[in-house]
């Protein structure tokens, strides 16, 4: 059973790549955003709320792909396709 | 589980994942597509969250008056104000729907999330004893549910551009757009890379939409079964090591925490599903002058 544990340590590689890619994007992101909306509050505090709330918006689009990435590696982990698809053909 | 916890007698943690993941159906897929499989456990807590949702809001809006509000009718003039205010400050065009469908998709999408925050085992144990073998009452954590949800608004898009624009204009918006050329021969020209621009990103918005809120949803669990493990094996037997009690107040702890993050993280996907429904709606409705 060699083949499946190759199979399945590429999958630990791959899976930890997408959790580390997601986490490098959002962070780098998030800190712009945060940056730019502290920039606005400190010029308008006046408009604090109402760019808290689109601020809020763009965290969730940010966090999208991210999430998304973590799904499918949490399916790899799980329930792991590469692994049936071997089996599928091996047999 | 709860006597599971109580003689602390050994459990696989791989079967307890996939029993966390498995929804209650009634037969087995043949095939990814299979329409004759339906998750049994999704669709009755879409329904029953529905039907919670439509009855506190109606039974709030009959007894609308000029009167003092209850608390009650606070509570909901609150929610349907805001998406309201929401809602005008996207979409300046009248429409009959589009308010409603907001404070709908926002209402009943926080309900699916905000069941992610009951303790992991609750439900499932008591369906358990009842006989039933699996349960996920998370209904956002279901793609059929998510991709019902998404395909839906998605159709609506099309639906508005078309009412809106027409066919063919709905059809030229594809061939004109990201890059607009004055004469006729420069349109022609990039017509090709327009419509594989336009497509992917026309396709691209159901997709993220569904996904995001299943991604989203699907870590959140996830995270609250991996936090469980973190007692499976030894129970209320483990509090005897030191290490053990680490991990029992550990999982504990982690486990509020979490749900706190997670309730935020669903309010606010529930809002975004909401908002960028109202926003491709306001992009479907406008037409360029």
């Amino acid at each position: 059973m060699d083949n499946i544990g190759h199979i399945e340590a590429m999958t630990v590689l791959a899976v930890g790549i997408i959790f580390g890619m997601g986490a490098f994007g959002t962070a780098i992101g998030f800190g712009l955003l945060g940056g730019r909306f502290l920039e606005g509050m400190a010029r308008q505090p006046e408009l604090a709320p109402a760019l808290l709330g689109r601020a809020f918006i763009f965290v969730a689009l940010l966090d999208a792909v991210t999430f998304i990435g973590i799904g499918f590696a949490l399916f790899f982990t799980f329930a792991n396709p590469f692994v049936s698809a071997y089996q599928a053909v091996a047999h | 589980m709860l006597l599971r916890y109580l003689t602390g007698e050994a459990a696989n943690p791989n079967e307890y994942i996939l029993h966390h993941l498995t929804f209650l159906t009634n037969g087995k897929p043949q095939g990814i597509l299979d329409f004759a499989v339906v998750n049994l456990d999704s669709v009755f807590f879409s329904v029953l969250l529905a039907v919670v949702f439509g009855g506190t809001f109606y039974a709030a809006a009959r007894h609308a008056g000029t009167g003092n509000p209850s608390k009650f009718r606070n509570f909901v003039e609150f929610v349907v104000e805001n998406v309201d205010d929401q809602v005008q400050s996207i979409f300046h065009g009248k429409s009959k729907l589009i308010a409603p469908l907001a404070l709908t998709i926002f209402c009943w999408v926080f309900l699916f999330n905000a069941f992610d925050v009951l303790p992991l085992d609750l439900l499932p144990d008591a369906a358990g004893a009842a006989g039933v073998a699996h349960l996920r009452i998370v209904p956002s954590t279901d793609l059929n549910v998510v991709f019902g949800l998404s395909l839906t608004v998605f159709l609506l898009i099309v639906f508005y551009s078309i009412k809106m624009k027409g066919v063919i204009g709905f059809l030229a918006e594809f061939a004109l757009n990201p890059l607009r050329v004055s004469n006729p021969i420069g349109q022609a020209a990039v017509a090709p890379f327009n419509i594989v621009v336009e497509f992917a990103s026309f396709l691209a918005r159901p997709v993220s939409l569904a996904l995001r809120l299943y991604g989203n949803m699907f870590a959140g669990e996830m995270v609250f079964i991996l936090i469980a493990l973190l007692t499976l094996t030894k129970g209320f037997a483990g509090l005897a090591t030191v290490g053990g009690w680490l991990g029992t107040v550990g999982s504990l702890l982690l486990g509020v925490v979490w749900s706190g993050f997670d309730l935020f993280i669903g309010f606010l996907q529930a809002f975004i599903f909401a908002i960028l429904t109202v926003v491709y709606l306001a992009q479907a409705s406008e037409t360029h002058q």
